[in-house]
């Protein structure tokens, strides 16, 4: 007879309709799948007893996939067709997944439409890689993760998944998180919710402690960094801030030790397949280090060359010092986003395989004063928050549900006039969450609104991300300034954005989900971020000119309207000239960049106009009330 | 009349209970659903009813309503392991028909 679980009270499942659910960990470098059973968190393991998946997929000429541990073995000898780290690549275009020369992947860039639902929109898409199977998405290699979790977890319950929460880096963009989304689809899982996984480190610690307060989460995984500072009380958590670094983690770690063996061999440009074992090694002796004062790194190479050097705990710290110095960066921004000092801080939860060693813990412990919490399984804490909020989600719970809150990493919002960014959700933003913003025409006339959404928080569009564009048309043809327009963006409970337009008067309206095939890089965030403090006085300037250019093209736009309809009846052949010279005066300073001269400029051509446009006030005055009586006019 | 739980039954549900953080045992009942009529019901028991049945197995308080009593009388629960799953399992020795997977039975 089938297996039975104990249920919450009053929520037994009738048979065959168990509401099965798994919190997936899908990482950079191994991936976990846990579940509730009898209201206890649990990371399914392997028929071997393995809670991790190696995050690796290898392919075959025939077709055929390989996962996991055995993939992983064969990195080595299939480099090029055993991907690891492939969540790096995940909704990235090849413009952002940077210097790709350290990896042994044959890149391929695809351009891809965005899927819209009304209006239209080109973006470059994801980056692919070439295997012997041919080409394949992050998508694709990450939904090959997934399938053996899904697996795994079928044959662990003894059913069909409801569904499954899976865990995001805070960080991630839209791009990334429908990229993931769309894997877990190609795998046959139903997503009930995307998760930041810092969040679900949270409830794994949370509701195991019940302890109110903020919390840092300080999550140093393979190949990203991530810090959160989170607040829990009376059973809601709040992501207060996140802040983090895409290209730092354990990775980075063997990669010193890597350098270290390079160097103290006299190696020089190896092959793909010594670099992944001596990767492999490097990783293998970072672990060691972890228990033992030193470790030995033996290795032979392709060439039959053998290695052989002893790596004491000391020099590994002493090399990956600045390494553990450079997570501390992103932590202090969090902390000032926050508003909070190291003082507010009531426990630090460690997340990541890479948070078990010693000179992490120390730098942690320093810097914020107290021993940070390890009493959960640094690896599996995700996968198990992941499947509490997933046990939630299906309905296994009942009354004490709690309520999750994410952020927004960036200010979104869509470029103005003059290459301006228009913030409409300022960053931190709790989500789901929705604005709007009223705009107007610019010119007399028109009748369609080119909407680009971009995320940052520079003041120019030029410096901030492009997400999407789309247009509004059959906009009623008024003066400028008349319509309202009103711009609506919604973030949804995953992070996803769907922006729509719509004219008040005539109801026309167009919106887009913004899908972007790819987007922003942790890196981009972090540097944006800085950028946009650095530049404060800057871009406050840029702005301060750009707002001057726009009012003085909108100027010589009505001047020359005015010209052209009354210029030769109201104006002498001297009048004209001198406002042609002050609209010349105008138009050559405007590119010049010196705010002032444009100021001046824009003044000179207004007096050089009073007089016209006193005549033509009079003028039109004159016409609506000539040959009428004074009677006839309502007053 | 009794109800009772291997140890290793005995076992896993004081585990989960302590795990938990609170609970006054294990309830067990049946009710009309299912493929063959019955089905089992296996919840935490957060407080006793007050015409609950109340028995002691192993260390760990099973409580049943009276109506479901006739049906689940005399049972032993077991914890097992098949392959990668893992459960509760019911030997009931008022079963005459059970439907394919064992959910929901008939008396």
């Amino acid at each position: 007879m089938a297996l039975l679980q104990i249920s919450e009270p009053g929520l037994s499942t009738a048979p065959h309709e168990h509401r099965l659910a798994v919190g997936i960990d899908l990482g950079t470098t191994n991936s976990l799948v846990a579940t509730v059973r009898n209201g206890i968190g649990v990371v399914l393991n392997d028929s071997n007893g393995r809670a991790l998946l190696p995050s690796v997929v290898r392919y075959f000429a025939d077709g055929g996939v390989q996962v996991g541990e055995t993939a992983q073995a064969m990195q080595s000898e299939d480099p090029s067709n055993t991907i690891v780290s492939v969540k790096r690549f995940m909704g990235r275009g090849l413009n952002d997944v940077g210097d790709i020369s350290g990896t042994p992947y044959r890149f391929v860039d695809a351009p891809s439409p965005i899927a819209t639902s009304r209006g239209s929109g080109q973006a470059p898409g994801m980056v692919q890689l070439r295997t012997a199977a041919g080409v394949k998405s992050p998508v694709e290699v990450s939904s090959e993760i997934l399938k053996v979790l899904r697996a795994r977890a079928g044959e662990a319950l003894g059913g069909e998944l409801v569904g499954a929460v899976i865990t995001v880096p805070a960080y991630f963009d839209d791009a990334q998180r429908q990229a993931t989304k769309d894997a877990a689809r190609l795998a046959g899982i139903n997503v009930l919710r995307l998760l930041n996984e810092p969040t679900a480190a949270a409830i794994a610690y949370g509701l195991d402690n019940a302890v109110e307060g903020v919390y840092a989460v300080y999550d140093l995984g393979g190949g990203t960094f991530d810090i959160s500072i989170l607040k829990l009380s009376k059973g809601v958590f709040e992501v207060l801030a996140t802040n983090g670094n895409s290209a730092l983690g354990g990775d980075d770690f063997d990669h010193r030790i890597y350098c270290w063996l390079l160097e103290k061999n006299g190696l020089s440009a190896l092959g793909a397949s010594d670099t992944r074992r001596l990767l492999t090694r490097a990783r293998a002796a970072k672990e060691e280090l972890t228990e033992h004062d030193e470790t030995r790194v033996t290795a032979i190479l392709q060439s039959g060359e053998a290695i052989e050097s002893v790596l004491s705990q000391q020099d590994f710290h002493a090399m990956s010092q600045n390494l553990v110095e450079r997570t501390l960066q992103p932590v202090r921004r969090a902390l000032r986003d926050a508003g909070l000092s190291v003082a507010d801080i009531k426990g630090v939860v460690m997340v990541g395989g890479a948070t078990r060693m010693p000179q992490v813990q120390r730098a942690v412990a320093e810097f914020f004063h107290q021993t940070p919490l390890t009493n959960l399984d640094p690896d599996k804490v995700v996968a198990l928050g992941a499947a509490i909020q997933a046990n939630v989600l299906a309905g296994n719970r009942s009354s004490d549900d709690w309520l999750l809150l994410d952020v927004i990493p960036l200010s979104l919002g869509i470029e103005t006039m003059g290459g301006l960014a228009e913030k409409i959700i300022p960053r931190n933003s709790t989500i789901p969450t929705a604005r709007a913003q009223d705009f107007t025409t610019f010119k007399d006339g028109q009748t369609a609104m080119s909407v680009h959404v971009v995320q940052g928080e520079r003041e120019m569009v030029s410096d901030c991300r492009s997400l999407a564009r789309f247009e509004l048309r059959g906009i009623p043809p008024m003066v400028a300034g008349a319509a309202r327009i009103r711009i609506t963006f919604q973030v949804d409970a995953d992070g996803l954005l769907n922006v729509s337009a719509r004219e008040q008067g005539s109801g026309t309206e167009a919106h887009i989900t913004v899908k972007p095939s790819y987007g922003l890089s942790d890196d981009e965030i972090a540097r944006m971020l800085q950028e946009s403090s650095r530049h404060a006085q800057g871009d406050m300037q840029a702005r301060a000119l750009r707002e001057q250019q726009v009012e003085a093209n909108q100027l010589l736009d009505a001047v020359q309207n005015a010209l052209d309809l009354d210029g030769a009846a109201l104006l002498d052949e001297a009048g004209q000239a001198r406002i042609r010279a002050g609209m010349d005066g105008l138009r050559a300073v405007l590119q010049t960049g010196d705010i002032h001269a444009v100021k001046r400029a824009i003044t000179q051509l207004n007096d050089a106009t009073v007089a016209f446009a006193q005549a033509r006030m009079d003028k039109s005055v004159s016409r609506a009330l000539g040959g009428r009586k004074l009677t006839d006019l309502e007053v | 009349m009794a109800i009772s739980l291997t140890e290793n039954a005995a076992r896993h549900v004081k585990n989960f209970i302590a795990k938990r953080g609170k609970g006054v045992g294990l309830r067990v009942g049946v009710r009309t659903s299912g493929c063959s009529g019955m089905a089992y019901k296996l919840e935490f028991a957060d407080e006793v009813a007050s015409d609950d049945l109340k028995f002691e197995s192993c260390g760990v308080t099973v409580l049943v309503d009276p109506k479901s009593l006739p049906y689940v009388d005399g049972m032993e629960l077991d914890y097992t392991r098949e392959g990668l799953n893992e459960g509760f399992k019911f030997k009931n020795p008022n079963v005459k028909t059970e439907c394919g997977c064992g959910e929901s039975f008939g008396v």
